[in-house]
């Protein structure tokens, strides 16, 4: 049987709105099923669980192998080699991934969630996530700055097989450890939160099924928030930002179907309302997306098929999460405690970190052009 | 006038292209190694009503694009 018809359409129009909704709606359904609230989906979050989990950080509430982040890399494997997509290949600044990978995640840390976490916070009815949101188009129309005069991290090439099944064979080995849950030390890892967000969890199976889903048709219909965002401004393409819109609309109605709409600026939940750092962590996020040319969800897409640059993303991204939590540079969320509303926010050395992180952004964007 | 767009990451790839439109050049070649790379060419030039014509060989897409 030809696949052809099947992966024209996916790549079409209709194909990005069906991805768009898809995440949307599995979302929803995986919130309502135990994910935590507002984040039924969070590469970066969910990333960070995962760093908890190996002891990378001690933050004892948020540690779970996610085996959402997983299923998106081997079902985006599965798809590339079905369609034959699956290139090794590497050798793209891999160290400059690297950082750029830290800093994107203490950006989105600090706002506290990943862009699509941003859309599904929007849907759950968080209106911060529109600072988010402003900040992420921000970021990306300062990278769009560098993009136009020339910042490029250079060709990739083609390498062995088997290195671009190294992501893959990682996130097969943390399904085991999600599975069996083993613990090597007495009082060491593996880690699972007993509570706060990293106790909430959907079932493994579901959760793992739901992602290869999702995993696989991001792998065919090229979904990126980043791009989506960056195509409109830069070269005025609207083909992705229609997955966006399909993704909040769908959300935001099973959210309303299942009664998770909330409508509400202060104590919503894992969310914190500082507007300005909510902002200027997502100027860093989006910025540092660009350079590194996809957003977290992609960059886990692209690991499955093979591209060890980004994969080396996906790792600075989790090394970025232990530091983040190591040295206390995630924000706080808001909490009522005795019916007063507690602001969050960012520590002294969050907001250093956020702003070192952009001038780090700067400087990549500035020195590393390059005439192809 | 030949852009070699071979093992850039997105969105170099159109951006070169979209250079070369922006030059006003009616007739040239673009050459990419991955499907994404010459859907999102593929996109472009049609926006910009450009005719495409793609030829694959074994490791690379020969992407000629005429006005």
């Amino acid at each position: 049987m030809s696949v052809k018809p099947f992966s024209r359409f996916l790549a079409s129009k209709w194909g990005i709105v069906i991805i768009g909704s898809v995440i949307g709606i599995i979302a929803s359904i995986l919130q309502k099923l135990g994910n935590p609230p507002n984040m039924g989906i969070c590469v970066a979050c969910f990333q960070r669980d995962i760093a908890g989990a190996l002891g990378l950080h001690r933050a004892s509430v948020v540690q779970y192998i996610r085996p959402e982040i997983l299923g998106f890399v081997l079902g985006s494997m599965v798809a590339a080699f079905i369609f034959r997509e699956f290139k090794a290949r590497t050798g793209s600044a891999p160290i400059v991934r690297f950082v750029l990978g830290i800093f994107a995640m203490i950006g989105a840390l600090t706002f506290l969630g990943c862009p699509w976490r941003a859309l599904l916070r929007l849907a759950g009815g968080d209106l911060n996530a529109i600072v988010g949101l402003i900040g992420l188009t921000i970021g990306i129309t300062i990278g769009d700055q560098f993009l136009k005069y020339g910042y490029n991290l250079g060709r990739s090439y083609k390498t062995y097989f088997s290195a671009g099944l190294i992501m893959p064979v990682i996130m097969a080995g943390l399904l085991f450890l999600a599975i069996f849950s083993p613990k090597f030390t007495t009082n060491g890892a593996i880690f699972f939160s007993t509570k706060g967000p990293g106790a909430l969890h959907a079932p493994l199976i579901i959760s793992l099924g739901a992602s290869l889903i999702i995993g696989f048709l991001s792998q065919r219909t090229r979904f990126c928030t980043m791009g989506s965002i960056r195509d409109v401004l830069l070269i005025g393409d609207p083909h992705f930002i229609r997955g966006i819109i399909a993704l909040i609309i769908s959300a935001f109605l099973v959210n309303l179907m299942l009664g998770q709409v909330n409508f509400g600026i202060t104590a919503q939940p894992i969310a914190h309302s500082n507007h300005l750092w909510n902002l200027l962590g997502m100027v860093l996020a989006g910025l540092a997306f660009v350079l590194a040319g996809g957003c977290p969800g992609r960059q886990l897409v692209l690991s499955g098929e093979g591209d060890g640059d980004a994969s080396v993303f996906v790792l600075g991204m989790v090394t970025g999460a232990a530091f983040a939590h190591n040295f206390g540079l995630a924000a706080k969320p808001d909490k009522i405690l005795n019916g007063v509303v507690y602001v969050g926010g960012v520590s002294s050395a969050g907001m250093a970190a956020v702003i070192i992180g952009i001038l780090v952004c700067v400087i990549i964007g500035f020195t590393m052009r390059e005439k192809i | 006038m030949k852009i070699d767009a071979c093992g850039l990451s997105c969105p170099q790839p159109v951006l070169l292209t979209m250079n070369a439109i922006k030059d006003n050049k009616l007739f040239f070649e673009v050459m990419v190694d991955s499907n994404i790379a010459c859907e999102n060419i593929q996109r472009l030039a049609e926006n910009k009503g450009y005719k495409i014509q793609i030829k694959k060989t074994e490791k690379k897409f020969h992407l000629i694009l005429t006005k």
